[in-house]
């Protein structure tokens, strides 16, 4: 799999890491323990099929993406920098 | 028998070869298979389970029957194809799997048990005694049945990996695969052609046609310079493309020096990555044989493989050949022989209405039915409607029709189809985007058929790129495939073979559909059908026939198995290679690491870092000797330690400090500059991340230390923050870990100690507890920090990495001047414990700040990561394991890590488990042994008796819970 990484352009699979669904980009206001608190921690959609995910370029510029892709055919339709929020 | 005036075999370069230790001559060009047959040899090895006398059967990489092993002493490569490996001078090579010589093997008498080893066998006879199986039964099968043997010592010829861009990957150097290859690169894209032997031109070299009037080896070398003249293409011969993975990704594999005489530095084989914008597969088709009862005899082989043997390697198998096909193509090499001057015995044609195209002898409607010869094909058995009678031969060429070589379509998932007008399966369409297919691996077989796909495939994948397609004329060829019909199986008295190289026979088959295994994949799994080394590259179809008409369905209702990567064996050294001993992880050193490995200190790994457990004194034996010493001088005079593998992190910019405090959970936009902080970070989830120090060297600039097992860790967690989270910050940060050597100067003598170093000395008032700076070491830049992690007076010395080296050599001269010296990593470890300091032994990923009495560090004043988690009832329980100090109160005075903790009077199992020692050490300033580690309500226990029992060790002690700060309780030392 190839990820076009927006600083570097397209790049090897192996220079990222995954951290999950984009979901890790909501975090929810409110320092007290609540059910949208636990949603973001712990529940991820899975979905198989097109799905936002957190790539971290580690091997590259260090920058985190928002990895828009089909987790069966592995088709990265598009990426952006995950400073310019989820949506 | 070597013939004249054919083949592409240099006769002016000969070549000495060792086969079963006899030396044999070939011609450079050669293959061991063909080398053999020119000197007559026919017995390459043994069969798998019934040790039946093999011979070469094809004359490529789908060779079943001819594995040998290859070279010598470590270099022993085992199940290498005779028909791949090319001869080279003092090659040395031997046939596997036998007792004895090898036309004596004494394992042959497995072949009289044939009726007992049929299929499934294992299954039904080693059921019982139970215990028998891995002490007699396993080991003797193993002995038995098997193929090649491994030295178990690594391959003193290593291999290398490589990667490899293009925009259009070629794979096959055939008729198809030259005219996609051409038109690619004329149309301007960078290619990178692929070809599994030593020479471009596939069956072209072995069929003796005409292209555009010439010769076809010819027009191949025409092309070739062709190809050469774009100054686009890469052409790699000898490469074999093993799979195709997502995103055009190839592996492949490259025999770079397999053909050559060992030299250093050349690497036998390379593994390549190659990346393709689009890709032509043209790997041609494999020739299929037919089951007939005793058709696996050294001298019967594929009819194709036949005339590639004589017209590419001047070799002919036999002297008297007979051919046994259903199609036309088969008696082109009868014509091929008549031209050499072989004897041509017989065709055999089951179809009726087969007519000769030569000179030779045909029985048009005639099958046959069994074979003589006990090392060597001697005579064939022909049945003709009722009439039954022999012909004598010593070489059977078969075919029954081709199998387009479609496995990389099929390495994602896709199925292929079934095509009946060439009973054969092709790829589906699309299987694999962006891989394009082209001539006989998509069930086109003239000559004519494939130039034209290979221009058509590339052109595909020109205009996939966006590319202007300019293509070059359509050469003049052989437009005809030929008729065929289709046989799989003959039906007579005796084993008749499908599976060569896994011994399975069409009787095996059958048993397994009546014994129900009648899904092609359970068959394939009970008969091991397909799961040699060829990975039935010559027996799927014709077993999924057989099965087919066993089990009343058709062949597409059948479906085949699921043809996986790699395409052909890869030898394990040359996936990895690059990846054994050293180059399995990068190792970092330290700048001080010359000099305490020049004092004889075993380093450990510390990660990817390499750190001095201890540093031996003159007469020391014993490492606690080292260690108790290198204590006691810390705690009574001066140690020198280096800390540079901690990880260092620059935090600049004007939110740095609420950076940190959403980072950290206590506060750090309040230290002022000049002053250092512990901190202690946690994930989301509550869980503590890392802990560590942060000194503030000037407004708005920062610089962290992390440990050094979660460097990485805590600046990707950074970046997610800075990037993810919290963008709104202006905030810039990086690591640092290897531009500064960092030492830690601790004990009682170390001011001492820098104040001879440093240029403005300092004093409590200058630079008291938790005080950081600029600082000249030597006339030397560099940053003074005083932070403890044994307990001590102590300071932490930062130059710039350049320096590193020097400045540890002097420090521990003069630390030794003071009665003090160097340290290492078990020292430091006691030195912790006495404090009670946490290190990832304690901080693990499952504990809490709660667990480790650190919860007035969650500050109340503003949010951070992991504080709405941390707040849950849950990580709050005073019953959680928590941390607790440790030591030995009754007669065994030892502690161990991992042990567990028990109520005195309970028994040591699990349910009674109350918890856990994390770290262990002596410590000499106490002396006595002490521990860290986490129980149940721990911290309203101290003072309690309990049982620690360590279940591997077999330890078990009394020991009494205590604060985990065994030393210097109100921190007096490191402040005095």
């Amino acid at each position: 799999m190839h990820i076009p990484c927006p600083h570097c352009g397209d790049r090897d699979q192996r220079e990222f890491s995954i951290r999950g669904h984009a979901v890790g980009l909501d975090r929810p206001e409110g320092e007290v323990w609540s059910d949208d608190w636990h949603n973001f921690i712990h529940l991820r959609e899975n979905p198989a099929g097109r799905t936002e995910e957190l790539w971290y370029h580690g091997g590259g510029c260090g920058a985190w993406l928002v990895v828009e892709r089909n987790t069966v055919t592995h088709k990265v339709y598009g990426t952006r920098l995950a400073s310019e929020g989820r949506t | 028998m070597r013939l004249d005036g054919k083949g592409l075999i240099d006769r002016d370069a000969p070549v000495r070869f060792h086969f079963n230790g006899k030396a044999y001559n070939g011609f450079k060009g050669d293959t061991v298979a063909s080398a053999l047959m020119a000197n007559g040899v026919k017995l390459m090895g043994r069969s798998f389970k019934y040790h039946r006398p093999r011979g070469v059967m094809t004359a490529g990489s789908e060779e079943p029957n001819a594995l040998i092993q290859v070279g010598a002493g470590n270099a022993m490569l085992p199940n290498v194809r005779a028909t791949v490996q090319e001869i080279f001078s003092g090659l040395e090579t031997s046939s596997q799997n036998h007792i004895g010589p090898l036309d004596r093997d004494l394992l042959s008498i497995n072949g009289l048990f044939a009726p007992w080893l049929s299929a499934g066998f294992y299954y039904k006879t080693f059921m019982w005694p139970r215990a028998f199986w891995e002490k007699v039964y396993e080991p003797a099968i193993r002995r038995a049945a098997g193929l090649g043997r491994m030295t178990r010592e690594a391959s003193p010829e290593e291999s290398e990996k490589a990667y490899a861009f293009c925009d259009v990957l070629v794979i096959g150097g055939g008729p198809a695969g030259l005219m996609a290859a051409l038109t690619a690169a004329r149309s301007g894209a960078d290619v990178i052609l692929l070809e599994e032997t030593n020479a471009l031109g596939g069956r072209l070299l072995s069929d003796g046609e005409m292209i555009d009037g010439l010769p076809a080896d010819i027009w191949v070398a025409e092309t070739e310079e062709a190809l050469r003249d774009t100054g686009r293409v890469r052409i790699m011969t000898r490469t074999t493309a093993t799979g195709v993975y997502d995103g055009l990704i190839f592996a492949a594999v490259e025999r770079v020096g397999a053909h050559l005489p060992h030299t250093a530095n050349l690497p036998r084989e390379c593994f390549w990555r190659i990346r393709a914008g689009q890709a032509v597969l043209a790997t041609g088709a494999l020739e299929r044989p037919m089951a007939f009862p005793n058709n696996d005899r050294p001298g019967i082989m594929m009819a194709s493989a036949v005339r590639t043997y004589v017209n590419r390697y001047s070799v002919t198998p036999g002297e008297k050949v007979a051919l046994f096909a259903t199609n036309d193509d088969a008696h082109r090499t009868a014509l091929e022989l008549l031209e050499a001057g072989v004897d041509v015995a017989a065709v055999i044609d089951p179809r009726e209405d087969a007519t000769a195209i030569g000179d030779y002898r045909l029985h048009r409607g005639a099958e046959v039915i069994g074979s003589k010869g006990r090392q060597g094909l001697t005579e064939i058995k022909v049945r003709h409607g009722s009439n039954e009678f022999r012909i004598e031969a010593d070489c059977l060429g078969v075919s029954g029709g081709w199998n387009p070589t479609l496995h990389l379509t099929c390495h994602q998932g896709a199925r292929p189809i079934w095509n009946p007008d060439i009973a054969a399966f092709v790829p589906a369409d699309d299987a694999i985007q962006g891989l394009h297919t082209a001539g006989a691996c998509q069930g086109t077989f003239d000559t004519s058929g494939c130039l034209r796909e290979g221009i058509s495939a590339a052109e595909r994948a020109i205009k996939a790129l966006g590319k202007r397609v300019r293509k070059p004329d359509l050469p003049m060829a052989d437009d005809q495939a030929g008729g065929h019909s289709t046989l799989w199986a003959v039906e007579g008295k005796g084993r008749a073979w499908l599976d060569f190289a896994n011994d399975v026979t069409t009787k095996d088959v059958k048993q397994s559909a009546a014994e129900g295994f009648q899904s092609v994949e359970h068959m394939k799994r009970y008969t091991t059908q397909g799961m040699a080394p060829d990975q039935g590259k010559s027996s799927n179809i014709g077993a999924l026939a057989v099965l087919a008409d066993a089990t009343g369905r058709g062949i597409p209702e059948t479906g085949t198995t699921t043809y996986r990567p790699p395409f052909t064996p890869v030898a394990l050294g040359t996936m990895g290679a690059g990846a054994q001993g050293k180059g399995f992880a990068p190792e970092r050193f330290t700048t001080s690491h010359k000099a305490v490995v020049a004092r004889g200190a075993p380093m450990i790994e510390a990660g990817l870092w390499y750190r001095p457990s201890y540093i031996p004194a003159p007469g020391e034996t014993h490492w606690r000797q080292s260690c108790d010493r290198e204590v006691n001088m810390v705690r009574n005079a001066v140690g020198v330690v280096d800390v540079s593998t901690l990880g260092k992190i620059e935090i600049m910019g004007p939110d740095a400090g609420a950076f940190l405090d959403f980072l950290y959970t206590n506060l750090f936009s309040t230290l002022k500059p000049g002053r250092v902080r512990y901190g202690l970070m946690l994930r989301e989830d509550g869980h503590v991340m890392d802990d560590g120090t942060t000194a503030c060297l000037a407004e708005n600039h920062y610089v962290m230390t992390t440990t050094t097992a979660a460097a990485g860790q805590v600046m990707a967690h950074m970046e997610f923050v800075a990037q993810g989270l919290r963008p709104d910050l202006d905030v810039r940060f990086t690591s640092v870990t290897e531009q500064w050597a960092q030492f830690s100067v601790a004990g009682p003598r170390a001011r001492d100690l820098l104040n001879g170093i440093l240029d403005t000395p300092i004093d409590d008032d200058t630079f008291p507890f938790m005080q950081c700076g600029a600082a000249r070491i030597h006339g030397v830049d560099g940053r003074l920090f005083r932070i403890s992690f044994s307990g001590e007076h102590a300071y932490e010395v930062a130059v710039p990495s350049a320096y590193g080296d020097a400045l540890y050599r002097d420090l521990v001269a003069r630390a030794e001047a003071l009665g003090g010296g160097a340290y290492g990593m078990e020292a430091l470890n006691v030195l912790r414990l006495e404090k009670g300091f946490i290190t990832h032994a304690e901080i693990y990923g499952r504990a809490t700040a709660f667990d480790i009495g650190m919860q007035g560090m969650l500050s109340k004043k503003k949010d951070f990561i992991g504080k709405a988690a941390a707040t849950r009832p849950g990580l709050l329980d005073d019953d959680r394991e928590r941390l607790v100090g440790l030591k030995p109160v009754g007669p065994v005075k030892e502690l161990t890590a991992g042990a567990h903790l028990f109520e005195p009077d309970a028994d040591s199992t699990r349910v009674n488990d109350l918890g856990y020692v994390t770290s262990v050490g002596y410590s000499p300033t106490l002396g006595h042994f002490i521990g860290l580690g986490f129980l149940k309500n721990g911290p309203n226990r101290i003072g309690h008796h309990i049982k620690m029992v360590d279940h591997l060790r077999g330890v078990t002690a009394e020991v009494e819970i205590c604060d985990p700060v065994f030393f210097d309780k109100d921190g007096g030392r490191a402040r005095g």
